[in-house]
Formats: C-alpha cells, structure tokens, sequence
C-alpha cells in the first residue's frame, strides 16, 4: 500500500510514511517520540510493541495516559540500557538535527536495533538557499522556524550530507525517501526527481554495514 | 507520610466504607516471618471499595504508606469529619476509579491501624507485645496481604500500587508473586533505603528510645512515650517536605508574634507547625509499631533478597506491566532510586513507563492533589484492564 493511500489523515504525513515501513508485530523503539502519534498508530494499527523515550514531562503523561509505553529521560542516556539487537526499528523522527553527537547515537541505534529510521528536514531545499542567498540572513522556514539564536537545530543536514555521513560512519541506506510536506502537515507528496532541492524532509532507512 | 487527608474538592466520594478484618494463621499455621520467627495468629485490618467482577479480574490492592492505614477512601460514618487517606485519587471517576475496579486496601503488619503489630494482644501471656513482637519485613507484610487476597479469592490483582513504604510492597509484590498482578505502580519510593533515609529513621527511633516512658517497649499499662513519638514524627516530616516547600510554606515567619519571645517557645511557624504535626500524630500512633516499620523500612533491600546483591537479577523475576513515577523535590526519595530501578527493569525486557512529575512539596507530592498523576494513573488502569480483557 503507498504511503499517500494509507493516510486516513490519522497522523502526520512523514510519519505515514514512516509507519509504513514498519512490519506488523515487530518491536520499535521511537526515541523523542513526543505525545506517541506514531507509537500510537503502529500500536493500534499494527499491533507493533513500542517503547518511547520522551524527554518532556507533560508529553510523557500524554503518552502514558494514551497507554503508551514511555520513559521520560534522555535519548543518549536512556538508549545504552538496552541490549542488543533488543527492537526491530529505532526511530528518530525529525530530531537528528539537535543531536549533539549524532555519529554516536546512530552507532547506538544500530546496536540495539536491527534497523533505524532516520528522517530530518532537509536544509539544502530551494527554498533555503534562496533565502539565504537574495537576504543574507540564516533561513527560517516553517520546518525550521527559529532564529540562528533561539533555534534547539543545532546541525543542518542535507539529503547529500546524511549519504555521506552513512558511508563515513560505517552504517548503510536501505531505503530513502524524499518528501514534501510542512511541519505539521497530514498530507505530503514524495519528491523523485531533484530531491535535494525540492524535498523539505528526508526519512532514510539504515542498517548495519554488511546487512 | 503526612496528615494531607483532604476532602476532595469536587464533593465526590465512593461514600460509606466498612473496616473489616480478616484472621488467618491460628496456631499450629503460624506464618513464618523473614526473621525466621513465627506468628499467629494474624489479623489484617482492610477496606474495600467498588465491586468485585464475576471473574473476580478487576481488583487492585492499593498499599499504604509507613503511618497509613487500610482506611484508603470514602467515609466510616456520615459524622467522620475526614475521608480515608487517597480519597483524592480513589472513588467514582477518580484516578483509580471505583466504578470500575475493586480497591483492596490493608493495614501493614507490624502497624497499629487494626493489623496485629506490637501493641496488639501476645496470645501467649495476654499482654501487649511490646518489643517480644517479632521484628517484620517488607517480605511479611506481604504474604499478609497474598493471605488476605486467597481468603477473597482473587487470584491475580489488575494492578498493585503505593507510594513511599507502600512502593516497597508494590516492588516486592512484583518479584515475589509475578504470577498474581498484571500491573505495578511503585510512586516515590526506592529498592532499598539511602544511607539517608536510614539516618532519619535511626535518629526517630532514638527519640522514642530515649524517652524514658517508653521503658524497652513495655509502656501499654501507664505513660506513652508520646514526647518521644511527636519528635520522631517531626522530624519524619522535615523529611517529606522540601527545601523549597517550607521556603513558601513558612520562610521565617513567626507564629502569632512580632518578635522573638527570647525564650524556647515555638517562634516560628515551622517550629509550630512540626509540634502540632507531632501532638497530633501521637493521637493516633503507637510509638512501637513506628519503630518497627521503619525498621522494616530500612532492612528492605530488594535486590540483595531476591537478586544476590543484584537488583537486576531480583527484577528478572518480575513480568508485571510498570509505571515508575518520582517528584523532582522529593529527597528522602530522590529521582536517581527510580531511575536506577527502571534501569534494571528495561535491562529485563520489561515493560515499564517513568515518569518524573514537577512538583515543589517534596516526598509528600505523591499524596496531593496531581492531576499529572491521576490522568496517568487512569490512562495506565484503563489500557492494563483493556488489554487484559
């Protein structure tokens, strides 16, 4: 079933299509995963078995009143109590861009996971480079709607840096795919042709090297 | 924890509650204690609430803590004054909703609400024990209340929860009998005891121990070592308050005075408050039965007893669905003890969700209204018995 098909409108649209990634019945582990839509959704819909690691008091009760399992602590932290190969999918939803030590924390994921789900707006979207080019200031757009001062982004990832990255770190790109959907956005479309210059998010599937 | 018994603000309550009791353990079916000693026989004082389903699949124990009692919700008698002690959370639609589940609630051995402890009848020489009562456990208390649950024929409790000394029974239920809950809600409490808990409880029972009206323990016939108990249980509630609560409780104020009195009467309000808190807990407490749950307290240790020193190990033993919660200004039990048990229980593939509510009143949180925690405790209950169905 395509992504587009399956949203009934539920839950956001990179997120649709993250969820259709994911197998019935396998294990997921959805690190900042927020008030659990997604864990949510695969929970009722798929009857996956999920964990969520939330760093947010009130967003943890939220998930854990919608009977969610989920641990309200740091994603670095609360990932290295996990055995490996413990889930079938880690999943970071648009958070990679404020993580610190990103190469550390996709080595973890890919310890405790037997796959990862990555996805990440993508800064290299026209739109992006034409602000910063005819401005002169550091681009705000709707998928990174902050201030160079106040913004929690602390990395800015292109769809070509992440593939890059993959190779450097020694994990490989199962499948990737390009979207354009804003941030809140239940609807969307995936970008084939230009992707670095038209998607606003990407969401790559990865693996161990050698798997 | 504290007198924080309050009516709950929007008038709702499960109404009239009965104490009963339940007797067990008549000689020669004595219970054997942790301390190898034996006792019986046994009565445990309990209250129940709700109704229990034909398939007898939707009760809950609820646990108390260290000065509780069975007495968890509702009214004895239209004149009672004060409800039970959770009837915030307890009741018609509330947090732990009685109209769905049936909530047990005993009174821990060892205490003095009911259950047999030390001030209760020796049947041997038809005294009070006094200190010839066997020193109990955690463990003890409870195989008190499995004895109960068997005598209502529940085999397997929806969900188990307490808070403080009550979460230690919750944590030993869950690696004790696995098999007989689905579900446990340990709120503010810890494996075992930091050198600092024990401190306190150390200092609070030389307080009763030193007053000379508690004579070794055998005091039921004259004078109650009531000096004793009130300063213990002073300074039991430095303990379950916070820095930052007695800041905004009280700061420096003086009670009923514009000056310093130059002498050692109470001057500050937080002096009065804690005498008043300490006449008051007399009242109803027996100062023998306060050292021996601290004691109880303070010997839980749950991963030296069922993990050889491993609190991993012992929760390998536990299938039970979690939901671990702690308050940021709680400091008899830091946040850092329910971190490290939900760390073994994620080490064990349990299914186990934390929380750490925001809360400035310290230990004492658990107790006062949260809608935080009767949000998730409602939306925990309801997927546990949705998914159990």
């Amino acid at each position: 079933m395509s992504p587009q098909r399956m949203n009934n409108g539920a839950i956001r649209y990179d997120l649709t299509v993250i969820a259709s990634w994911i197998e019935k019945g396998s294990r997921v582990l959805g690190l900042g995963c927020g008030e659990g839509d997604l864990l949510y959704h695969l929970k009722t819909g798929k009857q996956v078995r999920c964990t969520g690691i939330e760093i947010n008091e009130t967003r943890v009760s939220k998930c854990i009143e919608r009977g969610l399992t989920v641990l309200q602590g740091d994603i670095n932290e609360e990932i290295r109590d996990y055995p490996d190969n413990a889930f079938d999918y880690v999943i970071l939803s648009q958070t990679l861009q404020q993580i610190y030590e990103p190469a550390e924390l996709l080595q973890e994921i890919l310890r405790i996971g037997k796959k990862g789900v990555v996805s990440f707006p993508n800064f290299s979207h026209w739109s992006i480079r034409l602000q910063l080019m005819l401005t002169g200031y550091a681009p705000i757009t709707r998928q990174l709607p902050y201030e160079w001062h106040n913004t929690p982004n602390i990395r800015v990832i292109t769809l070509k840096d992440f593939r890059k990255f993959a190779k450097d770190a020694g994990f490989r790109v199962l499948k990737e795919v390009a979207i354009n959907t804003h941030n809140r956005d239940k609807s969307g479309n995936i970008i084939r042709y230009f992707p670095n210059l038209r998607a606003t998010y990407g969401i790559f599937l990865i693996g161990k090297d050698g798997s | 924890m504290s007198e924080y018994i309050e009516h709950d603000s929007t008038g709702v309550s499960v109404g009239l509650v009965e104490k009963k009791a339940f007797t067990f353990a008549e000689p020669p079916e004595k219970l054997h204690l942790e301390s190898e000693a034996i006792l019986g026989p046994i009565t445990v004082a309990y209250e129940t609430c709700g109704t229990l389903n034909r398939n007898k699949s939707n009760a809950i124990l609820i646990c108390h803590a260290l000065s509780g009692d069975a007495h968890v919700a509702g009214y004895y008698s239209e004149k009672d004054q004060k409800p039970g002690w959770w009837d915030i959370m307890v009741g018609p639609g509330k947090g732990i909703d009685t109209d769905k589940y049936f909530v047990v609630c005993t009174n821990i051995l060892g205490s003095c609400m009911g259950t047999t402890g030390p001030c209760s009848y020796n049947p041997d020489t038809l005294e009070p024990f006094g200190l010839d009562f066997p020193v109990v456990t955690i463990g003890d208390m409870v195989e008190v209340q499995r004895a109960l649950l068997d005598h209502l024929g529940i085999k397997k409790v929806l969900s188990i929860i307490g808070g403080s000394v009550g979460g230690m029974q919750v944590l030993e239920w869950s690696v004790r009998y696995p098999k007989r809950i689905l579900s446990a809600v340990p709120l503010a409490t810890t494996t075992r005891h930091s050198a600092l808990a024990i401190a306190f409880n150390e200092v609070a029972r030389q307080a009763i121990m030193a007053d000379p009206n508690w004579n070794g323990g055998n005091y039921y016939a004259g004078s109650k070592p009531n000096t004793g108990l009130a300063v213990a249980r002073m300074i039991g509630h430095i303990t379950y308050l916070s820095d930052e609560s007695m800041r905004l409780k009280f700061g420096r104020r003086l009670q009923d005075k514009h000056d310093f009195s130059f002498n050692f009467d109470a001057d500050f309000q937080v002096e009065s408050y804690l005498r008043y808190q300490g006449s008051k807990f007399v009242e109803r407490f027996d100062a023998n039965a306060f050292l021996y749950i601290t004691k109880a307290a303070d010997y839980f240790d749950l991963g030296k007893q069922h993990g050889s020193g491993s609190t991993i190990k012992a929760f390998s033993k536990a299938n039970a669905k979690f939901l671990v919660v702690s308050f940021t200004s709680d400091w008899l039990y830091p946040t850092y003890q329910s971190r490290a048990m939900v760390k073994a229980m994620k080490k064990n593939d349990l299914d186990v969700s934390f929380c750490e509510i925001e809360a400035e009143w310290g230990h004492d949180a658990f107790l006062l209204p949260s809608e935080r925690l009767t949000g998730m405790l409602r939306g925990f209950l309801d997927h546990v018995a949705a998914e159990n169905e």
